[in-house]
């Protein structure tokens, strides 16, 4: 038998392998795991312990959840009075509140915005769509906390955005923008924008526009043709797009502490202010679990689609 | 296909763009004023460039930064690419549905929450351990879990679309496999895996909120310290500043791109002349 053809026979006899030994995939599997096991998922337990111990005047700063006594038994001491301080006091209740609301609206803004834009994109020319997307793209790929800063620059009181306003006689001496309810969304738009296009433009992209030409072939107006074909087969897009802005934004904190003022108490100011100022971990290990429960049901979602996204 | 485009989308469209970049130009523009003043054009001038070489608080940040974005980008990207390997190739394992989990919750995960989470465990490791101190290594292992999941989910599609062909030809050839996937998946993902250092790159040189809960008394990231300067204000060193980073990571991003288009578009001439002949 010639040497060369060997392993080609060799293989058509043997039967079909798989990628890797069993062992061999291990290395592969386990270090992400292991990393992402310890450095991402254990870290909440901790959260979950500290949330039941108190705050204490030492390093680190709160008491132990249980311990080994001289007797050699295990002593717990959980707490429940960080939960029960979260369910009194009702700033944390007021800012969940106030968190979920201005990520609703933010999200449906952004939605109302996004939409017609991945709409156009999805429309265009296939060279204009490349370049397109590079140009949504782009400010993602700069800096966030100085986009942020940027839009300070538009809106402060002697600014572009009131500057214009004044030249166009909409209003006659400059209002205030800064530090109020409008930079938030203003800033939560502008920031997660690109989120809500990239998603709706990936499913309007690969719509079957035949779909479109047979609808009004048959006599359907345009209008009606986006509301029973075009929207329902973009409703993946469409929850995609709104989980990745929603999601972020009710944690959001570096935009509503440089854009917003008091009348914007979200959850990432809190809690930052409970940890930075207040120094009380235990508490701010509270809200964090408090927080996350909250969020579980929106974080299934994502996970969900985001799973049936590359089955498909 | 042609009539459906609407002049009144694309001038949304364009509106839309144009409200990503008026704010980012005016930054620029200002950045170019010679007043002191951010309402007061007193014409162009670089002196607030000038100003920024000499600001050894700011330089010193930024070569920390750097140096963190450079470790932690590269330790994603191994962390992230051997998870999407995991997850494409491998159908069934143990810890499948775990990894799954753990690759897409950091991309929604509120930065605030991973930022305590994460102090609180180092915090107790310390304590158990003796290690790590908080600084730039609890810092790079931060921005290494965030961004895992980002190459991860960057490389998973474009694995999930490669085509096995190649490689199972290679196979039967007699490559062993890990030759196999060398020599002829890696260079088909190589695009992903160079915007998804990229990105991880970027995303850690950004981050603020993480890493001001895990840094330590003396490490100060570039972020933290611009930061604490824009709470004050809009302030024209940081003008400066921001343009510049705005520009070169825009500069690069850009070249990068085209760069992969090209090499993208002779890979499949290549193809097709060796599938003609």
């Amino acid at each position: 038998m010639l040497p060369t053809l060997d392993p080609i026979i060799k293989s058509a006899l043997a039967p079909r392998r798989g990628f890797l030994a069993q062992s061999a995939r291990w290395l592969i599997i386990a270090p992400p795991l292991l990393f992402l096991l310890v450095f991402f998922l254990v870290p909440f337990g901790f959260a979950l312990k500290i949330s039941f111990a108190e705050a204490a005047l030492r390093i680190p700063p709160f008491t132990e959840v249980w311990s080994i006594g001289a007797d050699h038994h295990l002593h717990l001491t959980p707490t429940m009075a960080n939960f029960r301080y979260l369910l009194t006091d009702e700033v944390y209740a007021v800012s969940y509140l106030y968190s979920l609301k201005t990520a609703f609206f933010s999200t449906v803004f952004c939605l109302l915005i996004g939409y017609p834009m991945a709409y156009a994109m999805a429309r265009a020319s296939k060279g204009t769509q490349s370049v397109l997307m590079l140009i949504i793209i782009l400010p993602f790929w700069t800096s966030f906390l100085l986009r942020v800063y940027a839009l300070e620059g538009i809106i402060r009181d002697g600014g572009l955005l009131n500057t214009a306003l004044l030249w166009l006689g909409v209003i006659d001496h400059p209002i205030k923008l800064m530090r109020t309810t409008f930079a938030v969304y203003l800033g939560i738009v502008y920031s997660y924008l690109p989120f809500m296009i990239l998603p709706l433009y990936a499913t309007l992209e690969k719509m079957d526009l035949g779909l479109l030409e047979a609808a009004s072939d048959l006599g359907s107006k345009p209008w009606r043709a986006f509301f029973d074909i075009t929207l329902p087969l973009s409703m993946p897009g469409v929850i995609a797009g709104s989980m990745l802005v929603f999601i972020p934004a009710i944690g959001e904190y570096v935009i509503p502490a440089l854009l917003g003022g008091p009348d914007n108490p979200m959850i990432g100011r809190v809690l930052w202010d409970e940890f930075f100022e207040n120094h009380d971990w235990p508490v701010a290990a509270a809200v964090s679990i408090a927080f996350l429960l909250l969020l579980a049901g929106p974080m299934a979602l994502h996970q969900y689609t985001r799973a049936r996204e590359l089955e498909s | 296909m042609e009539e459906r485009r609407s002049p009144l989308l694309f001038t949304f469209l364009c509106v839309g763009i144009a409200f990503l970049y008026i704010p980012m130009l005016v930054l620029i523009a200002y950045s170019f004023n010679a007043s002191a003043l951010v309402s007061v054009w007193g014409g162009f001038s670089v002196s607030w460039y000038v100003e920024l070489v000499h600001n050894r608080q700011i330089l010193s940040a930024a070569l920390l930064s750097l140096e963190i974005a450079t470790i932690a980008s590269t330790l994603a990207l191994i962390l992230g690419t051997l998870a999407a390997i995991a997850l494409v190739r491998f159908h069934r394992f143990r810890g499948r549905f775990l990894l799954t989990g753990m690759i897409n919750a950091p991309l929604v995960m509120p930065e605030i929450i991973t930022g305590i989470t994460q102090l609180l465990l180092f915090v107790s490791m310390l304590k158990l351990f003796g290690w790590p101190n908080r600084g730039i290594t609890t810092i790079v292992i931060s921005h290494v879990a965030f961004c895992t999941a980002y190459v991860a989910v960057t490389v998973q599609s474009r694995l999930v679309s490669a085509d096995r062909s190649l490689e199972e030809a290679a196979m039967d050839l007699g490559a062993s496999p890990w030759r196999a996937f060398w020599d002829t998946t890696l260079p088909i993902i190589s695009p992903a895996l160079i915007s998804s250092w990229l990105l991880s790159f970027t995303l850690s040189l950004d981050d603020l909120v993480i890493s001001s809960f895990v840094s330590g008394p003396r490490s100060s990231t570039l972020p933290m310290v611009i930061y604490s300067k824009v709470k004050l204000g809009v302030s024209p060193d940081i003008n400066a500043l921001a343009s510049l980073i705005i520009c070169v990571m825009g500069m690069v991003v850009v070249t990068a791109g085209a760069y992969m288009r090209r090499a993208e578009r002779i890979r499949e001439q290549d193809m097709q002349k060796a599938a003609r002949s």
